[in-house]
């Protein structure tokens, strides 16, 4: 019981991650990333190469992030600034034509076949709690997500910058009057979102095979999770990522023939009752 | 209006001679280009009209497609088991259509995929219905259903081929009048500017909602057509990469005029037909045109045609 609970609460962690940058770009930005799971995918290719290339699992969990960070930049730089004057659809349209391409790129490059790179040394054993042995991994993602959950909150709500990014996602026009160079900020915004979703794919390398198609999969479920959380709340995101994902290990532990639709029920509920999420801001 | 009429023939005209003049691919491509129009059309009854975006058309598509492959297995004539499959479709999206409706712009796009994989889910898991992993196999084309003379066996697939060009052609002209009623004209009111539609006495959500389930039914009459024409459904047909087909359709035709999404098919599949003989890889191709689509030309190739014809008026 309690290990189906930390398996639940650590694949939380990499959902967790991938939905704090989806929120975070559109709480700032009002784009919703069709591709951030595809960014979370390129974390885990790239935090792969970067293990082969130098042996060192710590270095892999530095550089792959950064070189997503860095696909990111070129996103938003090259391509998403041109559209921002087009209504939503088309924006939501030109991420999704990333996911198509990164997505192929990925094949094209790396074969369509799973690859499982071994976990770190120092982190493959396990640890006895009370009467579970509990993987030592698992405990390390769930630190990891801990720790960027506190630093992200330490950033937007004790730095400045962080400040101009809240008031910003509150008011943009205001922010623009008041001086707040946006085009800038939401470059820089949508790098720390992509480094976010990158850091994700790279942690889960270890231990979920990596595949082309795990893109896919954890957009869907990160769309659950803001909806159900509220879109553009960091808390929401949070609280909608851990639900999600004790549902699935738990229902895969007494339902396993649900396990896929739990998630999707659990957001229509909440749709019933808070329309706007969990925490999310009513709209209009 | 009389220049539309002729064109609306000769189009039906050119679906219909297509068994005389074509060989079994051709004609397997056209229905086809066909079954992915319809679609499209019913995706723009949102997003041309009313500016949503739903990513989740597979979901009808497929409801209609299983709803057909179940009652046509159990020896339900062919045309009931169509009309059956996509009367279902439309329950299902007034279902889903409920929730959807409540929201606007990006929640409501998140939404209808979120629901388009529920419905992935279960046809995935329901084994016991649905096939599973495997589909419905052995689907019969069967006896049409008609009383007397009329009841044709469709047994032959250029026979299929008419019978399911026939539907569709009669789909679009209902999609057609429908975008020049009043119903049309309180969409593109919505689309334009929705507060303005509710304060003119435009009941703004009740719209959306008949035009959701619009939709969701003529999705699920072309997922319907799909099952005979196959023999097989699988649980593709409910998958977000179907959903995007007439995403992508639409965007490459232009979502702006009724014939877009058509045009937008024809050049989809075709386009398809052709890359995947020199690569796997078209997704990729289709990602880069999807991406010019919407930096350059966002109104699609009719879009472009009519710029071109009408040079842009100085304001």
């Amino acid at each position: 019981m309690l290990f189906q609970g930390l398996v639940g609460l650590s694949e939380a962690m990499y959902l967790w991650l991938v939905a704090a940058g989806l929120s975070l770009i559109f709480g700032v930005m009002r784009v919703l990333n069709f591709a951030h799971g595809s960014l979370y995918m390129l974390g885990a290719y790239f935090a792969w190469v970067a293990f082969r290339v130098s042996g060192s699992f710590w270095v892999a969990l530095l550089v792959g992030p950064l070189v997503v960070a860095a696909v990111g930049w070129a996103m938003e730089f090259g391509f998403l600034r041109r559209v921002y004057s087009a209504p939503e659809a088309f924006q939501l349209l030109l991420t999704f034509a990333f996911v198509l391409i990164l997505d192929d790129a990925v094949k094209l490059v790396f074969g369509p076949v799973y690859q499982s790179p071994p976990t770190p040394a120092a982190l493959s054993g396990a640890v006895l709690i009370g009467h579970s042995v509990l993987p030592t991994y698992h405990l390390f993602i769930l630190g990891v997500g801990a720790l960027v959950g506190l630093g992200l909150w330490v950033f937007l709500e004790k730095t400045s910058f962080g400040l101009v990014i809240r008031a910003t996602a509150a008011d943009r026009e205001m922010a623009r009057a008041l001086g707040v160079r946006a085009s800038r900020l939401f470059t820089w915004v949508f790098i720390l979102g992509a480094w976010l979703a990158g850091l994700g794919g790279a942690l889960s390398m270890p231990v979920r095979a990596i595949s082309p198609g795990m893109g896919e999969l954890i957009i869907i479920e990160a769309f659950v999770v803001v909806v159900l959380g509220g879109l553009g709340s960091l808390r929401g995101a949070f609280v909608g990522s851990l639900l999600i994902g004790l549902l699935h290990a738990y229902g895969l532990l007494f339902m396993p023939v649900f396990e896929l639709a739990l998630g999707y029920m659990a957001m229509a509920l909440v749709l019933i009752v808070r329309p706007w999420g969990l925490f999310g801001i009513r709209e209009g | 209006m009389r220049a539309r009429l002729a064109a609306g023939a000769v189009l039906a005209v050119v679906v219909l001679l297509v068994p005389a003049i074509a060989g079994p691919f051709l004609r397997y491509l056209v229905l086809n280009m066909l079954l992915l129009a319809l679609l499209a059309l019913s995706f723009n009854l949102l997003f041309g009209m009313t500016g949503l975006l739903s990513f989740g058309q597979g979901a009808f598509y497929a409801g209609g497609a299983y709803s057909a492959a179940l009652l046509l297995r159990a020896g339900v004539p062919l045309l009931w088991s169509i009309l059956l499959g996509a009367l279902a479709a439309a329950a299902l999206a007034a279902v889903l259509g409920a929730f959807c409706v409540r929201h606007t712009r990006i929640y409501f796009s998140m939404l209808t995929l979120a629901f388009g994989m529920l419905v992935y889910a279960v046809v995935w898991k329901w084994t016991a219905v649905t096939g599973g992993d495997d589909g419905l196999i052995g689907i019969p084309r069967a006896r049409i259903g008609l009383p007397g003379p009329l009841d044709f066996s469709l047994d032959s697939p250029a026979r299929y081929y008419l019978f399911a060009a026939v539907l569709v052609l009669l789909s679009m002209a209902v999609l057609h009048r429908l975008s020049a009623s009043p119903l049309g004209l309180a969409l593109r009111a919505i689309r334009e500017n929705a507060e303005r539609a509710e304060f003119s006495g435009v009941p703004v959500r009740r719209t959306i909602y008949i035009a959701f389930v619009t939709a969701g039914l003529f999705a699920g009459l072309s997922g319907a057509l799909l099952a005979p024409l196959e023999q097989t459904v699988s649980p593709s047909t409910a998958h977000w990469t179907k959903s995007a087909e007439p995403v992508m359709a639409t965007l490459i035709g232009g979502p702006l005029s009724f014939l877009g999404p058509i045009l937008g098919a024809v050049v989809y599949l075709g386009l398809k037909e052709i890359i995947v003989r020199f690569t796997e890889y078209w997704l990729l191709v289709f990602g880069l045109v999807l991406l010019a689509m919407v930096l350059v030309f966002r109104g699609g190739l009719v879009g472009a045609a009519s710029r071109l014809r009408m040079p842009r008026r100085r304001t």
